[in-house]
């Protein structure tokens, strides 16, 4: 019956927008019939998301069971990071060079908000603990020396630049080491109160203390989230550098060597690739556990090496296909007849024409391997406790979802690691989609 | 042709191209008459605005350009403001158009014959069938071997002159009442070249089609159009009947186009009997796998001498410049340096044996690292071979760009992508020129360029040979290019030197067979050249087929 009256409604605005049809100039005037019934059911969408917004939070059926509040906050979070990530452009087209400035002026509003996101991740991730003072300093004396350095390779301005953000770095850097980290509390510390609910509020079973209230065995969840920032994602940006080192060197050296080097080099990644990836990493993780015994440690590196080598199969490919096609390029032949070397070939001629497509895969790769480690977390052979970690933490806090219909926030625990997750993928994604859409040079 | 009813009327077309978020002019103002059946030729250099205003003459404009003023009439209607569904109806049925590289554009998925019916079925112009057997006979009316089965082929399949004859005949799947002509012979040999002009002239004639002739070729458009109409960055220089614009140019540019031909070097007296040679091919054999491309090649290069090696694609030509360099180790024979042998494979080579043969390209697009600024591409040699650093090198590169007439100030911090194609090739004549060589190969490297550009290359070319004692090897199918260079003529055909000698020798009759078809297959500006040609070998006697008998 609904259903009906839905496609009725439907169907009714797609007429109703042909018979606008007529009536439109330029533009619309080539636009297909379905564009304007999409058009008209997008609307009809829209009108329906907001009507249901306002009635669940101002007409509830039963106050005591409230509804729809996820649907809520996923729209208030969509609008924020909509709003924020436009804010971020155009902080970026006013402040910064006339470089940074044109760069932001080319970006979407997808593209901006990914990157705010992957630099508001990179903050937590970097400043979760408190960090030591020989931090601030190393920051302070090594962008020094690199912005000295590039007075020789590219002038002044680019020195200048580089002594600000060695600057804004070095300021921050000291900000965070006497404020003493984010995370309120040690990401293994265990608090003397167990199973706090989250809101903070004493009288629903919760604690000021603990914003987002405690786990089975007292730590802070807030903490642990945070801290998880700098496990999961530092982990898996260490893995993704690891799998780009070892793919990306032997698909340079297959495409530029060709013959024996590819074949072999090809024939052991198809033999790799043809085991399914997760299935693969499960098997490889039991045997490392089992060499490890009950070093946690130990364990994270091994999986750190295993995800890297199943990661580099994919890297490899890419890379070998796009190094083949420069590889024919007359600049490569006539760098051939000059006599140079192969690591001349790779890193001086190859690479910087390769770095577009490479970088776009990076983002991806990372995507990737965050997931797999995640997804080995989650099933409890991947970051081992109590370093806290957000795969960890949806399997632990998982059975609070029962709570949905009480208790949404409570219920909302594992949606937060699950979502910071996802997050960071959506943003990495619209980074590399923008990417890939500048280094294409499409238009329009 | 006033009698005939007019058929295009472009009257004060300007057109607007976006570089980033400006838009810039880059068509003036251009006015077109075009009656039925008349061909008119668009000629300039690239850049002039030729390829856009041939579009936009069907109402069309590429990504990034846009029509912002003028009217485009075609038969009565106005194209600019015309509707797509408008459009569709008339392209492909009354207005076709034929691109330069007929490979690039058939899609390779689809048979050549499933691509020629798909525009008259959807026009409804025939049914499925009858337009199979309309382009059968298509086929046969253009010339191509086996008409009835060679539709059913795959582009891939079929060579490049014999696709650029489908390409028209797909074009005239309708009998369409226009068909603009994008360069469709550039990229093709003499002797295919001719063969494609005879075809395509000859049905622009029998169905009475107007044509507009996009070329670069003087000679070629001399042979095809009714008028000529030349243009100059988006601007009209002039037009006229083709007779008077050939015998008669009333402008200035015009006439330097028509003089570019004229640059013609002096011979060099032939080397002493006694002199070693610098560069001595002996008795080179050399395969591709299984499939053999060189049977025993022998010639010599003197020093401060040019031999300029010719012959159709596929003749060995560049092969045997790979085998020199040595990319491409041959199976017997062997080339020699001031009389040494050099080692086969380039990497077996020394430092010293590779700088003294250098290369230019043919398409300098490919042949500069696009991410690599002009000091980079030119100071790796130098730093390279002649151990030069910091000052000294930045000095010697400076050096470098004066010798090829470009202002070091100007280009030294630009990526080859801001260049236009003439000064891509002098940045890799510079390349070359680094190392100090004694020898320079030469691989087609002005075919990609216009004539005012590539006389500029030539020239460019000459004086330093006169100025550093080189040698060259000058590949090419030019022979206007020979004409003007060369001291020594190598002429090759399917991997065997078919004649060689002296230049005066080789352009006088008596010709080998070969060399004289290459030669008479060379358009002329005389307008009647191509008809007096066909009248003298016959229509079946020309191209491929002549090439082959010959062989």
């Amino acid at each position: 019956m609904n259903l009906l009256l839905v496609i009725e409604i439907f169907v009714a605005a797609g007429v109703s927008a042909l018979l606008v049809r007529n009536a439109m100039t330029t533009n619309w005037r080539d636009a297909g019939t379905g564009t304007y019934v999409g058009f008209g059911m997008a609307g009809l969408l829209l009108l329906a998301v907001i009507h249901y917004y306002f009635k669940t939070k101002y007409f509830p059926v039963n106050p005591d069971m409230p509804e729809g509040s996820f649907f809520r906050w996923a729209l208030q979070g969509l609008v924020i990071f909509g709003i924020s990530g436009w804010f971020f452009r155009e902080f970026g087209k006013a402040v910064g060079t006339e470089g940074s400035r044109r760069l932001f002026r080319s970006m979407p509003v997808t593209a901006s908000f990914g990157v705010l996101t992957i630099l508001a991740y990179a903050f937590v991730a970097l400043f979760a603990g408190p960090i030591p003072l020989s931090m601030v300093v190393l920051v302070a004396v090594i962008g020094a020396l690199i912005s000295g350095v590039t007075l020789n390779v590219s002038g002044v301005t680019a020195m200048r630049i580089g002594y600000g953000i060695t600057v804004v770095l070095t300021a921050t850097c000291l900000v965070m080491y006497f404020c003493g980290g984010l995370a309120p509390y040690g990401e293994a510390e265990i608090l003397p109160r167990a199973n706090l609910l989250p809101g903070g509020n004493a009288a629903t079973g919760g604690d000021p203390a603990h914003l987002l209230g405690t786990d089975q065995i007292g730590r802070d969840i807030l903490s642990r989230l945070i801290y998880g920032a700098r496990n999961t994602v530092g982990i898996a940006f260490i893995t993704t550098c690891l799998a780009f080192l070892i793919g990306g060197t032997f698909g340079f050296l297959a495409a530029t060597l060709g013959g024996w080097t590819d074949q072999v080099c090809s024939r052991i990644v198809d033999a790799l690739m043809a085991i399914p990836q997760l299935i693969f990493a499960l098997l490889l993780m039991t045997i490392a556990t089992a060499w490890a015994g009950s070093n946690g440690a130990l364990i994270t590196l091994y999986m750190i090496l295993i995800i890297a080598v199943l990661d580099s199969t994919r890297v490899y490919r890419l890379s070998r296909a796009v190094g083949l096609n420069i590889v024919v390029m007359d600049y490569i032949e006539a760098a051939r007849l000059r006599g140079e070397n192969l690591i001349y070939l790779i890193f001086r001629e190859i690479l910087p024409n390769a770095t577009a497509p490479l970088l776009a895969e990076f983002g991806l790769r990372f995507c990737f391997v965050f997931l797999t480690i995640a997804a080995l977390s989650f099933l409890g052979i991947g970051i081992q406790p109590p370093r806290a970690d957000w795969g960890t933490m949806v399997r632990d806090l998982g059975q609070f979802i029962n709570f949905a219909r009480s208790s949404p926030l409570t219920a909302a625990l594992p949606l937060m690691c699950a979502g910071a997750i996802a997050l960071l993928t959506v943003a990495v994604n619209f980074v590399v989609d923008w990417m890939l859409h500048q280094s294409s040079g499409l238009k329009g | 042709m006033p009698d005939k009813e007019m058929l295009v009327k472009v009257r004060d077309l300007k057109i607007e191209g976006r570089a980033g978020e400006i838009w810039t002019q880059i068509v003036n103002g251009v006015n077109i008459d075009l009656h039925r059946g008349e061909v008119l030729g668009l000629i300039g250099e690239s850049g002039a605005g030729k390829s856009t205003i041939g579009l936009a003459a069907m109402g069309f404009t590429r990504d990034g350009c846009r029509i912002s003023g003028g009217t485009v009439e075609f038969d009565g209607i106005d194209l600019v403001n015309a509707s797509a569904p408008q459009k569709r109806s008339l392209l492909g049925r009354r207005i076709a158009y034929v691109a330069q590289s007929a490979a690039a554009s058939f899609n390779p998925a689809h048979k050549l014959i499933d691509q020629h019916t798909e525009a008259p079925t959807w026009h409804g112009v025939y049914g499925r069938t009858e337009a199979e057997e309309d382009a059968v006979s298509l086929y046969a009316r253009l010339r191509l071997p086996n008409p009835d089965e060679i539709g059913f082929r795959y582009p891939h399949q079929v060579s490049g002159g014999q696709l650029q004859r489908a390409m028209t005949a797909m074009a005239m799947s309708c009998r369409p009442d226009l068909i603009v002509f994008d360069e469709p012979t550039t990229a093709l040999d003499v002797t295919t070249q001719i063969e494609v002009l005879a075809a395509i002239r000859d049905i622009v004639d029998r169905f009475d089609t107007a044509a507009l002739y996009i070329t670069h070729d003087l000679a070629v458009v001399a042979q095809m159009a009714d008028r000529i109409k030349v243009l100059l960055k988006g601007d009209e220089v002039e037009e006229a009947d083709t007779r008077t614009m050939l015998a008669a140019p009333r402008e200035d540019y015009t006439k330097s186009l028509w003089a570019v031909r004229s640059f013609v070097r002096n011979q060099k007296p032939p080397a002493p009997g006694n002199e070693v040679p610098v560069v001595s091919v002996k008795n080179v054999v050399a395969a591709y796998g299984k499939v053999p491309v060189l049977h025993g090649i022998d010639f010599d290069i003197h020093a401060g001498r040019t031999v300029a090696v010719v012959g159709e694609s596929g003749s060995g030509k560049s092969t045997l410049a790979r085998c020199i360099t040595g990319l491409l180790p041959p199976l017997s024979g062997s080339v020699e340096f001031d009389g040494v042998a050099l080692p086969a494979d380039y990497r077996k080579r020394n430092r010293n044996q590779l700088r003294e043969v250098q290369m230019i390209y043919q398409m300098a697009d490919t042949a500069l690292n696009p991410r690599k600024t002009i000091r980079e591409i030119i100071g790796r040699p130098v730093e390279f071979y002649l151990g030069l650093r910091g000052e000294a090198k930045r000095m010697r590169v400076e050096e470098l760009l004066e010798q090829i007439e470009l202002e070091p100030a100007m280009f030294i911090d630009r990526l080859p992508s801001e260049l236009s194609g003439g000064q891509k090739q002098r940045i890799g004549i510079a390349r070359a020129l680094a190392a100090e060589p004694k020898f320079i190969i030469c691989d087609e490297v002005t075919s990609a360029l216009d004539q005012l550009v590539a006389e500029g290359i030539l020239k460019l070319l000459a004086n330093l040979q006169d100025e550093l004692n080189l040698s060259y090897m000058f590949i090419t199918h030019d022979l206007a290019t020979v004409r003007a260079i060369a001291d020594e003529v190598v002429v090759m055909k399917a991997g065997k030197v078919a004649e060689a000698g002296p230049k005066n020798v080789m352009f006088t009759p008596p010709h080998h067979p070969y060399t004289g078809l290459l030669l008479s297959s060379v358009p002329e500006m005389d307008p009647d050249w191509l008809t007096t040609l066909l009248n003298e070998r016959g229509i079946d006697n020309i191209g491929d087929a002549a090439s082959e008998k010959v062989g």
